[in-house]
């Protein structure tokens, strides 16, 4: 007993002597990094943002490490109040000491972060890869601590651009330079005028904050130069501007024309006032869904593509839809509008619960591939790849129809039914295989439209209804029975909205536009481009 | 007038009789069940939001049997479906007090849908559980708003966004669709925005309407209002379904939270459900309840919910919690007047307290709103909020606000006033 006991006691001495020198030694050295750790624990976003700047000012190897993961909220306080984090490759490191700890300490909680936070953060992380060997990372940098304008950074940014060998990042490491000139307090008056030069020579959006942001010390000289340096970039922001309303109106266009091809040919082609468009259209964005839903769960490699394979999938399952409509209630009721836009509306209805009723009435995700997300720049405006897409999409669609309806012998035969249907079926064209056919036609390509939509709108059991008044518009404004006229009417009805919209509000704008359709088609009935000939007047 | 005569009548005497009298013959349940009627869109437009209310409102229903029903007898859900149509909403209304002889309703989404049936509660007397986040200046003895009043959720966020953790924000886009609820709100923004000193060209106030799609030029005009130099934030009364393209352009044109943060008030769990929230990491939304608080009454919730659905995916959200503290807080009123007379319960809810499910106890206060934390969120990467601020205590709903000329006399009072709008310069009702 005695044996044992003596040196357990002896040891307990030793480790209770041996932890009291480690925390004199810690209380001696207490470093940024304690000091950080302790704020971390606080749980106050002031004082989290205090720690961040902590850690970047202790020059530790892994600051960067751990304020990347504080920002993926992976920066933990457990129990005893120890701060740890889990790095990119998962392992767990204690914030104090960088070493690696052997488990995960009990009860942690992740440091919370918020907005502000975020942008010490984005600092942080700007001033600390600054130099990193990664050219991109190293323009997210500079593009950082231009938006923060932190004077903090400056030092890091002047080491920086002197070792900068890319001059296109070294110019946004300049105007980030510049910025901080010009906007913190006490610089020389010569000084600021130089970096409003820069930022008037950069002339974006962006430039216009700083410029703003001249600090009242400055001289008055300073000041008119940044004010006219803002005149000078809002002049160029003004022409930029039209163009950008002119994109925005393709774009939108782009999306009317989608939405409205499918109806040009069942009812511009075809004469039937179909309600259910909206719900082919719809059903064209749960399609893909579904295949999304599929690739999700089996190959999440073909995830890029998934909308490619959404294109036919939509297509022939809203096609086969409309054949059956067209099949079951349509054909008996040709001749009879008023009856075939009730029986369309019904059917519209029973679309929109039918799906309600199996995927549920909440919005269903459909993402977006890596080639459709982002923007470019041309200028001063930014343009969304995903809008490129779908502007090109409308047009492609819109000429393999038309080339359909040209060259093919389907469309031969579709024209000839529906200009003449006594004369094309004595013919030997087998018309209501023609009109089943059509119809299906115009349907698949409403569901072609819905791929494309599921890309910009929600897809819910309700997406079909905020196209159906447009697309009418637009085939009735272009002309009956006339594609081009399709073309046409979308592109100048998303134009003439774009242009409308930063005067009058959407609201109004919208209102202006339907007036001006009400007015215009009671000057010209048929439209824009009216068809002539006998077959028109019957 | 009938109703004036009817209400004078209840107040006066009527409410010491039902108090005593175990049920007024006249509301009498038919057989052995009490009635609850539900109202909520289960087709068109608003069925996207309104479909989880009716599911929960069942679910409460059922459990509340499981405990042995109310007063010794079992409840029964009568649920109909106004399909989103604001007309039918009144006819549904009277349909379930008149034919199904429902003793309460719990129902209605948009503001709208709420002035269309408070004719129909108001003639036939009955009460309404209102559980959705709406403008205020509204006071009804038949209804009891147990969704947040404006001071509850629009003026809180707007002073977090003021704070120094909210990025001390000093420029305003104030965007809405064009409907009573966001007007009514902004108007209250603007008017305490510029109290606070904002400057008149620092507001910007834009409107949509429903359903709108393409937001392309509306979020270059957010990105160029904000570029004036001072800190912009956006606070959004933007409806349903219009959010899911606003927050996708929001995101294709790379505005991110910590840029311009979009404060919204009418985006919840459910619907970040049909978004990738990725880039939306951030942008806030305020309400009085997260399905990420976590407290045990939350998670058994969450978990009977998940239960109830038979899903994993399933989330909950304020507008859900707002009928959990209702039924509650019905069920306690029914007890205490031991009767379910509307005229009884409306005498017996005030003063009641239930717990909610962030941590604190609810009551129901004399104008027929409740006391609610009010807690500000910014969206994860997983389609839920962090709680990044939230109130001390619990925020008594006001149901005419102090920030409008007009409203700021105007008090609420079924209690000793009996009056929803008395004019505290004037002395009087109405």
């Amino acid at each position: 007993m005695r044996i044992i006991r003596l040196p357990l006691a002896a040891l307990r001495w030793l480790a209770s002597c041996l932890l009291l020198g480690l925390v004199l030694v810690h209380a001696a050295q207490a470093g940024p990094l304690e000091d950080a750790a302790a704020l971390f624990a606080n749980d106050s976003f002031t004082d989290t943002a205090k720690a961040i700047e902590l850690l970047v000012d202790s020059g530790a190897e892994h600051a960067g490490p751990a304020i990347d993961a504080l920002n993926n909220r992976r920066l933990f306080v457990a129990a005893d109040k120890t701060v740890f984090f889990r790095d990119a490759s998962g392992a767990f490191i204690a914030l104090v000491s960088g070493a690696k700890l052997p488990a995960e300490p009990a009860g942690a909680n992740g440091v919370r972060v918020n907005n502000r936070i975020r942008s010490v953060i984005n600092t942080a992380l700007g001033t600390l890869t600054l130099q990193s060997p990664d050219p991109a990372k190293r323009r997210a940098a500079a593009e950082a601590v231009f938006k923060s304008r932190s004077p903090d950074s400056e030092t890091a940014l002047q080491a920086a651009i002197r070792n900068e060998k890319v001059a296109a990042i070294r110019e946004i490491q300049q105007t980030a330079l510049a910025a901080i000139i010009a906007t913190s307090p006490n610089r020389s008056d010569i000084d600021r005028l130089a970096a409003i030069e820069v930022l008037k020579e950069r002339g974006d959006r962006e430039s216009l904050t700083p410029l703003n942001q001249i600090p009242d010390s400055a001289g008055a000289n300073v000041k008119d130069a940044a004010k006219a340096a803002v005149q000078t970039i809002n002049n160029r922001l003004a022409t930029w501007s039209a163009v950008q309303n002119a994109w925005y109106g393709v774009s939108l266009g782009s999306v009317l024309l989608l939405a409205a091809i499918g109806l040009a040919i069942t009812f511009g082609v075809m004469g039937i006032i179909n309600m259910a468009h909206g719900e082919m259209v719809m059903i064209g964005a749960y399609a893909t869904f579904i295949i999304q839903e599929i690739i999700r769960q089996n190959a999440p490699g073909l995830f890029e593509y998934s909308l490619a394979i959404a294109i036919p999938a939509a297509f022939i399952l809203a096609g086969l839809i409309g054949i059956a409509m067209e099949r079951l209630v349509i054909r008996h009721l040709y001749g009879r509008p008023l009856e075939t836009l009730l029986a369309t509306w019904g059917i519209s209805l029973i679309l929109m619960q039918a799906i309600r009723t199996i995927f549920g009435p909440t919005n269903r995700e459909v993402g977006a591939p890596a080639f459709m997300s982002g923007s470019f720049r041309i200028g001063l405006i930014d343009i969304t790849y995903g809008r490129v897409w779908i502007v090109g999409f409308a047009l492609v669609v819109f000429f393999a129809v038309l080339a359909l309806l040209r060259f093919t012998p389907l469309g031969l035969q579709m024209r000839a039914v529906t200009q003449n249907r006594r004369m094309a079926a004595s013919m030997g064209i087998r018309t209501a295989r023609v009109d089943a056919l059509t119809f299906g036609l115009g349907s698949g390509i409403a569901g072609l439209a819905g791929v494309a939509l599921s890309q910009i709108d929600n897809v819910s059991p309700n997406l079909g209804q905020s196209y159906i008044i447009d697309s009418f518009m637009v085939v009735v404004f272009g002309g009956v029975g006339n594609l081009w006229g399709t073309l046409v009417a979308a592109l100048s009805l998303g134009i003439a909205n774009k242009f409308l919209e930063p005067f009058a509000g959407a609201v109004l704008g919208k209102i202006a536009l339907l007036v001006f359709i009400i007015l215009f088609i009671q000057k010209r009935p048929r439209g824009l481009f009216a068809l002539k000939g006998r077959a028109v007047e019957q | 007038m009938t109703m004036t005569r009817r209400s004078l009548l209840a107040s006066s005497a009527m409410a010491a009789a039902a108090a005593t009298l175990p049920a007024i013959p006249a509301f009498a349940q038919s057989g052995d069940t009490i009635k609850v009627g539900i109202l909520h869109s289960l087709s068109g437009t608003m069925a996207i939001s309104e479909t989880t209310l009716k599911d929960v409102m069942l679910m409460l229903i059922e459990e509340q049997n499981k405990k042995g029903g109310l007063l010794g007898k079992k409840l029964e859900a009568v649920v109909v479906d106004p399909a989103s149509n604001w007309p039918l909403f009144a006819e549904k209304a009277r349909e379930l007090i008149t034919q199904h002889k429902v003793a309460a309703t719990f129902g209605c989404w948009t503001s709208v849908s709420r002035k269309s049936v408070l004719p129909v509660f108001k003639e036939l007397n009955n009460i309404l559980f209102y559980p959705v986040q709406y403008e205020g200046e509204e006071s009804e003895r038949n209804v009891f708003y147990t969704g947040a009043a404006p001071n509850q959720q629009a003026i809180p966020a707007v002073d977090y966004l003021m704070s120094k953790d909210g990025g001390e924000v000093k420029r305003w886009v104030l965007a809405g669709t064009d409907y009573v609820y966001p007007r009514t709100t902004n108007k209250i923004l603007e008017a305490y925005l510029l109290a606070k000193g904002v400057a008149k060209e620092d507001i910007m106030i834009n409107y949509t309407p429903f359903g709108h799609s393409d937001w392309q030029t509306i979020v270059a005009d957010i990105k160029k209002f904000g570029s004036a130099g001072k800190k912009t934030a956006v606070v959004s009364t933007i409806n349903g379904d219009a959010n899911v393209p606003f927050y996708k352009e929001l995101g294709n044109a790379g505005i991110k939270a910590t840029d311009i943060p979009v404060v919204a008030f009418s985006v919840g769990e459910e619907e970040l459900a049909g978004i990738d929230t990725k880039p939306l990491v951030g942008h806030l939304a305020a309400w009085n309840y997260f399905q990420s608080v976590k407290n045990p009454a939350n998670e058994a919730f969450i978990k009977q919910w998940k239960a109830y659905k038979k899903s994993d995916k399933a989330v909950t959200n304020d507008p859900m919690e707002a009928h959990v503290i209702g039924f509650n807080m019905w069920i306690k009123a029914v007890e205490k007047a031991k009767s379910v007379a509307p005229d009884a319960v409306i005498d017996a809810i005030v003063g009641v307290e239930v717990p909610n499910l962030t941590g604190g106890i609810s009551k129901m206060l004399p104008n027929h709103h409740i006391t609610k934390p009010v807690l500000i969120g910014e969206i994860r990467a997983d389609g839920q909020f962090d709680v990044v601020w939230q109130t001390k205590d619990l925020v008594p709903g006001d149901a005419w606000t102090d920030h409008l000329e007009g409203s700021k006399d105007l008090e609420s009072d079924w209690v000793t006033l009996k009056c929803g709008n008395y004019n505290t310069k004037l002395k009087k009702c109405g």
